[in-house]
């Protein structure tokens, strides 16, 4: 169940896409977002899906591996797609049920949101799976070093987040390990009422904290004893650089924003 | 009550571009009342095994029988089969959670449905059982406790469960000489004294060497050698190519026999090759 979660994982590769620079991936994915919430019919959506399967083949993952991981997030995408389904004001009326009545607009609506979701997850998914989360938080950190003339301290966030990637499969299987011990215990954690259930994690997350707890304390000590200080004046082993590749994908990224937005005024 | 494994066979991630198997063909019996050591380098499937005594994976395919419980079955009982076979993993500190010890050793006895009479009755045994003073600890926040005491708070939540069958991955990884002795001691009571059957997992050849009455050697997935200490150490040389080792007592008495002295085979006690260079000793005078 835990390891179907493919969202933040690395996939390792050489493809063209695995190569590019990862600020420029940063900045692609960032505009290939906006793109997702300015398409708003259908052969705009058939445009965009061909556009990621493009990509994905170009990256070398299988494009079930992606669809998979929007699996786990199935209960958040039905949900917004009938909180839109009940609650969208419409004009056009197709089924009335007493008070309530469902209208074309409400259905697009749902429709188009569930869309955007499983677009938006997928397309994030191709980020993090063809970049190291090394090179993920370089990028970050390059892309937010401007801001550091506003104090904004961005080599210690992404200083935060390669440690909280890091430390997500370490989590994971700490979680697995703490779960199976209090099953050998007797716990439950699969049948009973809502409350229940929530009340049977509480084994579960004590220890889990407890762990992560010191995990952090050791690590901190770790970097203390290698004379860690922050970001000020440190070099890097890895300059990142661009290269014709970022390019490419600059322009391909372009011609599909191009493509997506006279879609929308031909059709919208 | 014995535990019957057959053809067991247990593949990880099945299908995908990452599986491994894990457990291929796995046949044994345990039988009730034996004392069994697990050994195998890391990675040769003892955890995975273990996890299987209890239903806590299901096998890929074969069979596991517990007590007439056949756990390939979904049908059956998990609750039960956990009840007769309680499994302390490795550094088992790391899953207390409770405001206090009485609590905390009081989960497993709770998840069992039974009264609040016998839950006491179940902490204050568990506890007698490892060595702690109930009257002095129970009422204890367990994050206060020193490691060897954690530990020893775990191995009673399993306890209070009154397994038939007690599983012990690595109970003693981590500790110091002396909790190391401590556990060992208790481990050995139980067995003495309550009857249970226990399944050692260890990397420590002299620990299984001075407690176990039969010894499993796991390699690769399978059963290497299953048999007495006395043979399963007299087999060094296969030992030492599986990544293992040998007791300091079969090492020495090698040692020995390699400088010519007359040390017969299948020693692997302690106490066994003191008594022989005693021997040796006493018949020679200095022979050194």
């Amino acid at each position: 169940m835990l390891s179907d979660i493919t969202l933040g994982q690395y996939f390792p590769g050489n493809s063209v896409i695995h190569r590019m620079d990862p600020r420029m991936k940063l900045i692609l994915t960032i505009i290939y977002i906006v793109g997702v919430f300015m398409v708003a019919n259908l052969p705009g959506y058939v445009i965009a899906l061909a556009f990621l399967y493009l990509v994905v083949r170009l990256s070398g993952i299988r494009f079930s591996y992606l669809l998979k991981g929007v699996k786990p997030l199935r209960f958040i995408i039905i949900f917004t797609f009938l909180l839109n389904l009940f609650f969208v004001q419409g004009e056009t009326p197709l089924v009335s049920l007493g008070f309530f009545t469902l209208t074309l607009e409400a259905v697009e609506n749902a429709v188009y949101f569930a869309l955007r979701l499983v677009f938006l997850v997928m397309g994030t998914s191709v980020l993090t799976l063809t970049t190291s989360p090394v090179r993920l938080t370089d990028g970050l950190e390059r892309l937010m070093h401007p801001l550091q003339r506003f104090h904004f301290p961005s080599h210690e966030l992404a200083m935060m987040m390669t440690i909280a990637l890091r430390f997500i499969p370490t989590l994971l299987e700490e979680t697995d390990k703490i779960k199976k011990a209090q099953m050998a215990r007797g716990a439950d954690f699969e049948s009973g009422n809502l409350l229940a259930r929530a009340k049977a994690m509480i084994p579960l997350l004590v220890p889990l904290f407890v762990s992560a707890f010191k995990r952090a304390n050791d690590l901190a000590m770790a970097m203390e004893a290698r004379c860690y200080r922050g970001g000020d004046h440190r070099t890097r082993l890895r300059e990142l650089k661009y290269t014709k590749l970022d390019l490419y994908g600059a322009l391909a990224m372009a011609a599909y924003m191009a493509v997506i937005i006279a879609e929308g005024m031909l059709l919208g | 009550m014995s535990i019957v494994i057959e053809e067991l066979n247990y593949t990880y991630m099945s299908g995908g571009p990452y599986e491994t198997k894990a457990l291929a063909d796995i046949n044994l019996t345990i039988e009730d009342g034996e004392f069994i050591g697990l050994i195998g380098h890391t990675g040769s499937g003892k955890s995975t095994l273990v996890q299987h005594l209890n239903g806590l994976l299901m096998p890929t395919s074969g069979r596991i029988m517990v007590d007439g419980l056949d756990l390939a079955d979904k049908k059956t009982d998990r609750r039960a089969v956990r009840q007769k076979v309680g499994l302390v993993f490795q550094y088992p500190e790391n899953q207390l959670f409770e405001e206090t010890v009485e609590k905390d050793i009081a989960f497993g006895p709770k998840n069992l449905g039974l009264d609040q009479e016998e839950i006491d009755r179940r902490v204050r045994d568990a506890m007698r059982r490892v060595a702690l003073d109930y009257d002095k600890l129970h009422e204890r926040s367990v994050f206060e406790l020193s490691g060897g005491q954690m530990r020893r708070v775990a191995i009673a939540g399993v306890l209070a469960m009154e397994p038939k069958v007690l599983v012990l991955d690595e109970p003693c990884a981590g500790l110091d000489p002396r909790g190391r002795e401590e556990i060992m001691g208790l481990i050995k009571a139980l067995h003495r004294e309550a009857g249970t059957t226990i399944v050692m997992v260890s990397h420590s050849m002299d620990d299984v060497a001075s407690l176990a009455e039969r010894v499993i050697v796991m390699n690769h997935g399978t059963v290497a050698m299953d048999g007495v200490p006395r043979d399963v150490f007299s087999r060094g040389e296969e030992l030492r190519a599986m990544g293992l080792d040998v007791p300091q007592a079969v090492e020495l008495a090698a040692k020995l026999r390699e400088k010519g002295f007359d040390i017969p085979q299948g020693v692997y006690l302690i106490e066994e090759i003191k008594h022989e260079i005693e021997k040796i000793l006493g018949k020679g005078g200095a022979a050194c």
